[in-house]
């Protein structure tokens, strides 16, 4: 390996989209009024979904557990507010259909106190312990995949992680939630760090930030200042996706994580900012994951920000707050890079949704939407920082071929990024038609 | 360059000569060869089954379970398939077969694909546009489709792309609409479905619930004129034979209702129906009628409309 000062610290390809985040960058976390009714659907995690405690009618105080997890790979969900559930009933998904939910209607004149938790000891825990305490809080990758945290931190047999990595890129445009927390709940972030490092048995923390938010950088120097050396920090180049977990790994210590394998496969852990400040403030004290922070902007709204939004909140409510008037052409939850289209507003806020996107017609169009035939350039295929060749899979999934997209062209490796579509000149919804050959390869192989 | 090798051997003599014995010689020795082959590596095949073959439609639709017409007809000729299981073929073409091989023609009830939603862009309401790819695959993994109903047919056609025999087109409101006289049964629009709206029917079975969806009553008409609401009056009406799952009339069709009309006659929506010859539908009094031609407007605001 070269010595790390040659190594430049990013990744080959990627893209450079335009940033959009000055709107909510300055603006400091505020806390949504609650609305008058939450909906906490029993499955927002990657997983088992969980399994209702409580019965319509009964009392529910905020932050108390609520539904229990249904397996390992399960996380428990807790009340957002003090209310009473009103009913346990189906809920809209943001993919379409339906899963099951809880509605918690709220007591207007509830003061909407914690008084759920307990200060508990860290210190002496086993690292298993840790990872169960984990699981307890309900806490998910909060950087959008809504994977279990705990189950990350279940280390598998005979593998070692040596380093974990805290991820404050947030290289989607618009996005500025990571940011925000890097710079209001830094403190938590470094206890989170060190919770997970403890619990994965992990020598060094490394933080990787893009460079793009020097505050953010400069908040975590003067936090470092005086502890250990086995914690660093260091500015990434700004591209997209620097966040992508495997990519990160590339520019920071130039690991490769093998085709189909994960972070702990080359002895890494890899964490968002958003989801170790969870961990830092909740575990010590017991809580469990009740709210999170939720960028809103957009032109369709006027008063974009990042708000601090209890899980459960009605979109429309969110919306509403923010200054959404009715007018937008597209919402997506997340960023514009990755994040899926949403159909209608009565979905409820979860734990995997980082900013809600209102886009106008003048934003979202600013490109046709006619598609022109593939005409070979290459744009894509220099851009696909996994190394695919987005214009043959494209091609090969135009004629159906899904099998040999996936078994010569790695179908598997792409995650979905959408630089190939957004490099591409000729319009061609690229992603949309990888998810759909994945769909079907996923159909074919649970059919046989 | 061959007769310069052949000088030293043979006497000299002209040039097409040698190269005609030599042609005469090869061909001998290769008919030998065929000869020999054909003998010894026959393999005997019964004559009938091309004659079977000529009489199938050859459309090699695999209705039947086999993987086609050829396999039909070895099985056909062998006796174990009776010549009705191919539901594709026409009834005189079926007789002629079991006539030819001396064996009863069999019964095998034609069956039909049908559609579970009635909601054609003007009953039923879109609550967002939706922009890409135009197939039903592709838009139900964009937040399950435009469509406000979340089981809803989504009307790009793909049942009609799939289908190899024409049997599917799309009506001027969206919906798929299928000749059962084209359809094959061959499962293949069953299989394409995104939203898993067909089913294989037999023909002689017309009573039909054309809605999926398990929303509860007043929310799936609140999107949908022609929702089933789930008030029970058509299972009230043939106990038994109609059940309510899951907000939705379920018809147990081991009762063959075949053409039982008691339970649409109440039906408020018509989600109900008897299913008439070509794609019609012969809805209950009770239901309200529908005499919108123009798409719904897009949008949470229509529910109003």
């Amino acid at each position: 390996m070269l010595p790390q000062r040659f190594h430049k610290h990013s990744f080959s390809h990627g893209i450079h989209p335009p940033q959009r985040k000055d709107r909510t960058a300055g603006c400091a976390i505020r806390r949504l009024p609650f609305a008058p009714r939450m909906i906490i659907p029993l499955s927002q995690h990657t997983g088992a979904p969980a399994t209702p405690t409580v019965r319509e009618g009964q009392e529910v105080v905020r932050g108390e557990p609520i539904a229990q997890p249904d397996g390992f790979v399960s996380v428990p969900m807790h009340s957002p507010a003090t209310g009473m559930v009103e009913r346990i009933a189906p809920v809209p998904t943001p993919k379409g259909g339906v899963t099951l939910g809880i509605y918690i209607k709220l007591y207007p004149g509830a003061a909407q106190e914690i008084l759920y938790g307990a200060p508990q000891d860290l210190e002496s825990m086993s690292p298993e312990e840790l990872t169960l305490r984990v699981q307890a809080t309900g806490v998910v990758g909060l950087g959008g995949a809504a994977f279990p945290t705990h189950v990350k931190l279940a280390v598998p047999e005979g593998k070692t992680v040596d380093t974990i990595i805290v991820n404050g890129c947030e290289c989607e445009p618009y996005l500025t939630t990571d940011h925000r927390v890097m710079l209001e709940q830094i403190n938590e972030i470094v206890i989170g760090a060190m919770i997970v490092c403890k619990a994965m048995k992990a020598e060094r923390i490394m933080i990787g930030v893009e460079d793009n938010k020097p505050d953010a950088v400069a908040a975590f120097e003067s936090a470092l200042q005086g502890r250990s050396n086995n914690i660093s920090i260091h500015a990434l180049p700004t591209k997209y996706p620097q966040g992508a977990e495997k990519m990160l790994a590339k520019a920071l210590l130039n690991r490769e994580i093998p085709s189909g394998g994960l972070p702990a496969d080359v002895g890494l852990g890899v964490f968002n900012v958003a989801t170790l400040a969870q961990i830092g403030e909740l575990l010590p004290q017991r809580r469990g994951l009740i709210e999170r922070v939720v960028t809103v902007t957009g032109a369709g709204v006027t008063r974009p920000g990042n708000y601090l939004t209890a899980l459960g909140t009605p979109l429309r409510f969110l919306l509403e707050q923010a200054g959404f008037e009715g007018d937008a052409r597209q919402v997506i939850l997340g960023g514009p890079m990755m994040g899926p289209a949403v159909a209608c507003l009565d979905l409820p806020v979860t734990k995997g949704i980082t900013g809600v996107l209102v886009l106008t017609d003048a934003e979202a169009a600013t490109r046709g939407r006619k598609t022109f035939p593939c005409i070979k350039c290459g744009e894509c295929v220099d851009a696909c920082p996994m190394h695919l060749n987005p214009s043959r899979l494209g091609i090969l999934a135009r004629a159906g071929a899904y099998e040999v997209m996936d078994q010569k062209f790695h179908l598997k490796d792409c995650f979905e990024c959408g630089c190939c579509s957004f490099v591409c000149p000729s319009d061609i919804p690229l992603v949309q038609q990888f998810r759909m050959a994945k769909a079907r390869n996923r159909e074919r192989m649970a059919a046989s | 360059m061959l007769t310069a090798q052949m000088k030293g051997v043979i006497l000299p003599m002209p040039t097409a000569l040698i190269v005609a014995l030599l042609m005469v010689v090869l061909g001998a020795g290769l008919a030998t060869v065929l000869a020999v082959a054909n003998r010894y590596l026959y393999v005997y095949e019964d004559p009938r089954i091309d004659d079977v073959e000529e009489m199938l439609p050859s459309s090699n639709c695999g209705a039947c379970g086999t993987p086609g017409c050829r396999a039909f007809a070895e099985l056909a000729v062998a006796g174990k398939i009776s010549p009705a299981k191919c539901t594709v073929n026409s009834p005189d073409m079926i007789e002629a077969i079991a006539r030819f091989l001396g064996v009863a023609a069999g019964a095998e009830e034609k069956r039909v694909a049908r559609l579970a939603c009635a909601g054609g862009s003007h009953v039923a309401r879109n609550q967002a546009s939706y922009a890409g790819l135009a197939t039903c695959r592709a838009a139900a993994m964009v937040a399950g489709g435009p469509k406000a109903c979340s089981w809803g047919c989504l009307g790009f056609g793909d049942c009609m792309t799939v289908c190899d025999f024409g049997a599917i087109h799309m009506d001027l409101h969206g919906l798929p609409v299928v000749n059962p006289d084209r359809c094959t049964a061959c499962n293949a629009c069953v299989e394409e479905c995104p939203k898993d709206l067909f089913s294989l029917l037999p023909v002689s079975q017309r009573l039909w619930v054309a809605c999926k969806s398990e929303a509860e009553g007043d929310l799936a008409e609140a999107v949908c004129a022609v929702a089933c609401t789930a008030c029970g009056r058509c299972a009230a009406d043939a106990p038994g034979t109609i059940e309510m799952i899951n907000n939705l009339a379920r018809i147990d069709y081991s009762r063959r209702p075949g053409k039982l009309r008691a339970p649409i006659e109440r039906c408020p929506t018509g989600a109900i129906i008897l299913l008439a010859d070509h794609g019609d539908a012969i809805r209950g009094a009770a239901a309200k009628k529908i005499i919108r031609k123009a798409p719904l407007p897009v949008g949470a605001e229509a529910a109003a409309v």
